[in-house]
């Protein structure tokens, strides 16, 4: 426990708001740093417990792929040490296609990945049978990008949070307020720092209302354990050049086999519906788009399902930097989807701005300013 | 009296007796065993909390959900 006394003045260098897997690999980069950080979480629901740990390089533009390359890599730097219970695996992701329009998006994906510097193979629907057997018959063929891999999040947050734990403190409080460098919990005492970081996801938007984030509520299901039958994680180029493009609902076929033997089954997206509550509709088309691609999971019995929602930027990419017009308080958020996968890299990215040292990657994409202008009553 | 089997041991029962009930007077009692190599047995009798996952025939079902045939093979290992 931190001495309250200490806390009123200073309560450590950084205080960093939520301790999901953005908030932990910030607090875990600032303290590699040599910072003391305290995080504060609330424990409350929210996308690193709920989501898929799929660490994937997407690149629907070149900032996306520039941060989804340099944070996969990463990970998989910090696998060797990672605890079991993290359940890392670079078991490589299959991007399924279904007919020629997406074996096209497979091989433009193939040229820009591979540009890149990302492992990548295409595979006629023969080599994809011989591979991923499960898969139902007739596919047209498959990107299998080697590099990406999965975890479990919720495990590998706390690993962050506690590694370093000489210089990173938590606290279960619920913060109600923020200013600037200045935090008010809810219990009425404040608490200050010479920066505060904003990393609470989808809650981050009660403590700061001029953040541009929408709710994209998905939904999840996971089945009882089985013998091994996926290698890759599954996942269709439809989620990509059809299924997910419009503001419409949506499904689309993304599955992984946990290091268990269970079955993780995605994806759903909807835009309007703020509802926890599992909308049975939504699952079942859901189900039936799994079943589509892999027909054995209709004698597989499903265990649990429940949902979460991703915190999207009106550009997908998510905000990391000074917020423009509060000095001291940074944020890290809107990383819609890929909260997991992304962590490391918006870790460094948000550490490297704080410390003005040299960036890993081109920061300017990635900035609060691009949504949060100059004052305009200024 | 009909009667099934539970990992190989045979168990005669009355007609309307579940798999979980059967499970609770024979053997350890349990219904499977978990990730980390507990044993784990039938919780909450009405479907909802997936611990009686059993294999009958073959397949994965919940002890509590099932009545009991006879001739069944009911097996909670491993």
């Amino acid at each position: 426990m931190t001495d309250a006394a200490t806390l009123q003045g200073h309560a450590a260098d950084v205080i960093v708001i939520g301790g999901g897997i953005v908030g932990a690999a910030c607090a875990d980069e600032l303290a590699s740093q040599g910072l003391h950080v305290l995080v504060l979480d609330g424990q409350r629901p929210a996308a690193t417990a709920a989501g898929m740990g799929h660490l994937v390089v997407l690149d629907h533009s070149a900032a996306e792929l520039a941060l989804g390359e340099y944070s996969v890599r990463a990970w998989r730097e910090l696998a060797s040490q990672m605890p079991d219970d993290c359940a890392m695996r670079t078991n490589g992701t299959m991007w399924l296609a279904c007919n020629e329009e997406e074996m096209e998006e497979a091989e433009r994906k193939q040229a820009a990945l591979s540009e890149y510097g990302l492992a990548c193979e295409l595979l006629s629907g023969a080599e994809l049978a011989k591979a991923e057997p499960s898969l139902r018959s007739g596919l047209l063929g498959a990107l299998k990008v080697s590099g990406d891999g999965i975890l479990y999040a919720p495990n590998a947050a706390r690993w962050l949070l506690q590694r370093q734990s000489s210089r990173v403190v938590q606290r279960h409080a619920e913060v109600a307020e923020v200013q600037g460098n200045r935090v008010r919990l809810a219990s009425g005492e404040w608490l200050q720092a010479p920066a505060v970081v904003l990393a609470s996801g989808i809650y981050a938007r009660e403590l700061c209302p001029d953040l541009p984030l929408q709710a994209k509520k998905g939904h999840l299901l996971i089945t009882d354990r089985y013998p091994a039958q996926i290698s890759h994680t599954l996942v269709e180029l439809g989620y990509v050049t059809s299924a997910h493009k419009g503001n419409g609902p949506s499904v689309a076929f993304n599955v992984q086999q946990r290091p268990t033997g269970q079955l993780f089954i995605g994806s759903s997206r909807q835009f309007d519906n703020h509802d926890p509550e599992v909308d049975a509709a939504m699952l079942g088309r859901m189900l039936r788009r799994a079943m589509d691609f892999l027909p054995g999971l209709g004698d597989m019995t499903g265990l649990r399902s429940w949902t979460g929602f991703r915190s999207a930027s009106p550009d997908g990419q998510p905000l990391i930097g000074e917020h423009p017009h509060q000095p001291g308080l940074w944020l890290a958020v809107g990383h819609e989807g890929l909260g997991v996968t992304t962590a490391t890299g918006t870790a460094r990215l948000l550490a490297a701005q704080m410390l003005r040292t040299l960036p890993p990657l081109d920061l300017e994409p990635y900035l609060p300013q691009r949504f949060i202008g100059a004052r305009a009553h200024a | 009296m009909p009667e099934l089997s539970i990992d190989g041991q045979p168990f005669r029962f009355a007609q309307g007796t579940t798999v979980a009930a059967a499970l609770m007077s024979s053997g350890d009692r349990c219904s499977r065993t978990s990730v980390s190599g507990q044993r784990r047995a039938p919780l909450c009798g009405m479907g909802i909390c997936q611990e009686c996952r059993v294999s009958i025939d073959g397949l994965r079902r919940l002890a509590c959900q099932t009545l009991c045939r006879d001739g069944m093979r009911v097996e909670t290992q491993p």
